[in-house]
């Protein structure tokens, strides 16, 4: 081991402990003081359980706490069947690559932009309505109807759906890649089983354990969510993570200390509902043993994945009507109810200077963002090169930690403690806050294609006399181009689409594109509210894009760089 | 019970045959061996038979089961079973589980634990049904997967060099037990194979591609 190698481990566990865990430890100490009534910000001191006595007499609260465990529950649940329905129907007829690009675009698109497009869609005003009247529906004006906002949360699980059901696609296809499937199939279809039975019986149990965490992830932050349960979800009363935002943001700050209590209620139910699901694991692995034992053959479950996917097709179909929904919208001037489309075009919704300065500023937080990020995880990585050394279980919980934990339950106690350093309410903690997202899932999208690199590479320089320093220069970073603007790309989209880091953080001074469009999505201008829609799920594509385009123009002479492999 | 291949040859969508077309019979109870050099399609042919082959490639001639043609048959309603290099035990399930795997789901209860019973005893693996698979030894693992196999009641085996990761010591012995109960379940079986040995012990017809 070279004393570069552990310095450079040693700096980077430093920031990573420093600057990821510590203020998340922080943030939450701060918060679970505050919901014990210790806060000396706002003059209170000395522990307490009023603020559990007022929370618990707030009215809704009961309602708000169903309102997020079925949403947040019932998403994820029927996500991954869904998922799961779709992989069973098309694996082995869809390829990676093009499952790759079906679902890049919908992993891209923020959560506001799609919920925002969604509600153009759905609304009783929106886009599907006006499609089908007056000659469907009969409706001369918008019916009287509930589909945004209703009290169930179903539109608010419909938006959810639309993102959660192409993650898991993606984490369920490389987690196929891993498993003997041609071989598990030949055998169970020799011994009788039809195709869908040989995929629940067989593959799904091997499949399930290599996707637990993301599920987890998942189911944390359906039950978390903020932005599209703000635009879409039951507004009183709302999920408890929107009601948490709104007590936070009042005006008079007698609310800050049960929204603290609440906030930790959050983080306690984001545990019990992790802990149902164990349950549920386990129970559902005694009944799956029980049915594969008895040994039933039939074939009755093929409609059942067939169906899956058609849902599966139906929900990227309205994902991709939502986006586009954005863009018609925008630049939509005369458009009266029944009317498919504008009756006049205009650039009226663009007029406007309010999204320009928004847009300097997402850009500013994004690429700065992804920019350290991008660079403490090469420095993580390279690290773990040069010690020889695989990562320890500790070390990848460390990554995920901030994407398991509610962000309602330790920002606002981070912010508090930001205030108090004077770091508060600027771009800097903006930028900081947002890190604790990103950097995770460039770490998360890099860490795969680094360890996938050659190390004959690596070998044959040190053969040649290259030194450490000098093979990541020419030859790992070279070589990893793709997967890092990739990465890149990631982070930058992670970052466009953060609401409630801004919010807190920026204490209502940073306005990004995503603040302003979930602000502006209850009730303004639908065709100013579509200019910052579009914008915000515009610059993900844009950068996901560029990480396609770029390598390809750098290493369009090089065919083993792009996929074609020596001649 | 037979396994008829009359003309029988595979080809990419679009390209030229692997091997020219292959006429046999595989009568009860023997064991047919066909050897060549890799890549010639050995494999292939074992998945056109058991009805495995992979998207892009077409089947010529006709495979009869007992008279009965299978071209037009899922593999799950072909009742041929296949034994590969890699036992293939289901890792999610116990050794148990895997063999009940095979067996038709009319037997039940008592009856369903007694046949997997037996069939662990057959294959000297008594106490071993609620054994992670990942635990057993090499030939442990090829008997229980040969036993999982008979236990589906298959009308005939196809084995895609099953005794190749084996070493020297075991192979001798893992092939005379899978023989000898082929034999006595009197299963038509069609042997892939590199090794002249396992060829010998089969005792059967050898084609070479």
């Amino acid at each position: 081991m070279t004393g570069e190698g552990r310095a450079l481990r040693l700096a980077v566990l430093l920031l990573v402990m420093g600057g990821l865990v510590l203020p998340i430890a922080a943030g939450f100490g701060g918060t679970a003081l505050a919901a014990f009534g210790h806060l000396p910000a706002i003059g209170s001191e000395g522990l307490s359980l009023e603020p559990w006595r007022q929370l618990f007499a707030l009215p809704g609260l009961w309602t708000s706490l169903r309102l997020t465990l079925v949403t947040g529950i019932g998403s994820t649940l029927l996500a991954l069947a869904l998922a799961a329905g779709f992989l069973g129907a098309t694996h082995g007829r869809l390829g990676a690559g093009a499952r790759a690009r079906l679902l890049a675009p919908f992993l891209a698109v923020p959560h506001a932009a799609l919920a925002i497009g969604l509600a153009f869609l759905i609304a009783p005003s929106g886009w599907i309505a006006r499609a089908l009247s007056p000659w469907a529906t009969g409706w001369d004006r918008p019916p009287d109807l509930a589909t945004v906002n209703d009290t169930a949360g179903l539109a608010l699980m419909l938006a959810l759906l639309i993102k959660e059901v192409p993650f898991f696609l993606l984490v369920m296809g490389s987690a196929l890649a891993q498993l003997p499937l041609r071989q598990t199939e030949a055998q169970g279809r020799a011994l009788g089983y039809g195709r869908g039975v040989v995929w629940m019986k067989l593959i799904l149990p091997q499949l399930y354990p290599l996707i637990r965490l993301p599920v987890f992830v998942t189911l944390a932050y359906a039950l978390s969510v903020v932005d599209m349960a703000i635009i879409l979800g039951p507004s009183n009363p709302p999920t408890l993570a929107v009601a948490i935002t709104r007590w936070f943001s009042a005006p008079e700050t007698r609310l800050i200390l049960p929204a603290s209590a609440a906030a930790l209620l959050q983080a306690g139910i984001v545990a019990a509902a992790i802990l149902i699901w164990l349950l549920a694991e386990a129970l559902i692995r005694r009944i799956g043993h029980w049915w594969i034992w008895r040994g039933g053959r039939g074939v009755s479950s093929e409609p059942g994945l067939r169906l899956a996917g058609v849902a599966v097709l139906a929900l990227m179909a309205l994902g991709a009507l939502a986006v586009l929904s954005l863009l018609v919208w925008s630049f939509a001037f005369r458009w009266s109810f029944p009317a498919a489309l504008p009756e006049s075009w205009s650039l009226r919704g663009w007029q406007g200077q309010g999204w320009r300065r928004a847009l300097e500023t997402t850009l500013i937080l994004g690429l700065v963002s992804t920019l350290l990020s991008l660079t403490l995880a090469v420095a993580w990585l390279e690290g773990e090169d040069r010690g020889r050394r695989s990562r320890a279980g500790w070390a990848q919980g460390l990554i995920y930690l901030p994407l398991l934990l509610p962000q309602v339950g330790f920002l606002y106690g981070l912010n508090v403690l930001f205030l108090q350093f004077g770091l508060g309410g600027g771009l800097f903690a903006v930028i900081w806050a947002q890190m604790l997202f990103v950097f995770p899932y460039v770490m998360l999208a890099l860490s795969d294609p680094w360890r996938a690199l050659d190390p004959r590479a690596l070998r044959a320089a040190a053969a040649l006399g290259a030194s450490p320093g000098r093979q990541f220069r020419t030859v790992k970073l070279p070589m990893l181009a793709g997967p890092l603007m990739t990465a890149a790309a990631i982070g930058f989209a992670v970052s466009v689409a953060q609401y409630l880091p801004t919010l807190f953080m920026g204490a209502g001074r940073v306005a990004t594109l995503t603040t302003e469009a979930v602000t502006l999505s209850s009730g303004s201008d639908r065709r100013v509210v579509g200019v910052y829609a579009l914008l915000q799920a515009a610059l993900p594509f844009l950068a996901y894009g560029a990480a396609i385009i770029l390598p390809a123009l750098i290493w369009h002479d090089r065919r083993g760089m792009t996929g074609g492999g020596p001649a | 019970m037979s396994l008829d291949l009359i003309g029988v040859t595979v080809r990419p969508k679009g390209g030229a045959v692997l091997f020219p077309p292959l006429t046999l019979r595989i009568a009860a109870g023997e064991v047919t061996t066909v050897m060549g050099p890799s890549g010639v399609g050995k494999s292939t042919l074992l998945d056109a038979i058991g009805g495995h082959l992979a998207h892009g490639w077409a089947l010529q001639g006709e495979i009869r089961l007992n008279g009965r043609d299978l071209r037009p048959l899922p593999p799950e309603a072909r009742r041929i079973g296949v034994l590969f290099q890699d036992a293939m035990l289901f890792p999610h399930l116990s050794v148990g589980a895997n063999l009940a795997f095979g067996l038709a789901p009319g037997i039940r209860g008592e009856a369903r634990r007694a046949a997997v019973e037996h069939a662990l005893a057959q294959a000297g693996l008594e106490g071993f049904a609620n054994r992670d698979p990942a635990t057993l030894s090499g030939g442990q693992r090829a008997r229980a997967a040969l036993m999982r196999a008979i236990l589906a009641r298959p009308q005939a085996l196809l084995l895609d060099e099953p005794f190749s990761r084996l070493d020297a010591g075991l192979r001798g012995e893992i092939r005379a037990f899978t023989f000898d109960h082929l034999r006595a379940a009197g299963i038509p079986a069609l042997l892939v194979t590199h090794d002249a040995g396992d060829a010998q012990a089969a005792g059967g017809a050898l084609v070479s591609l």
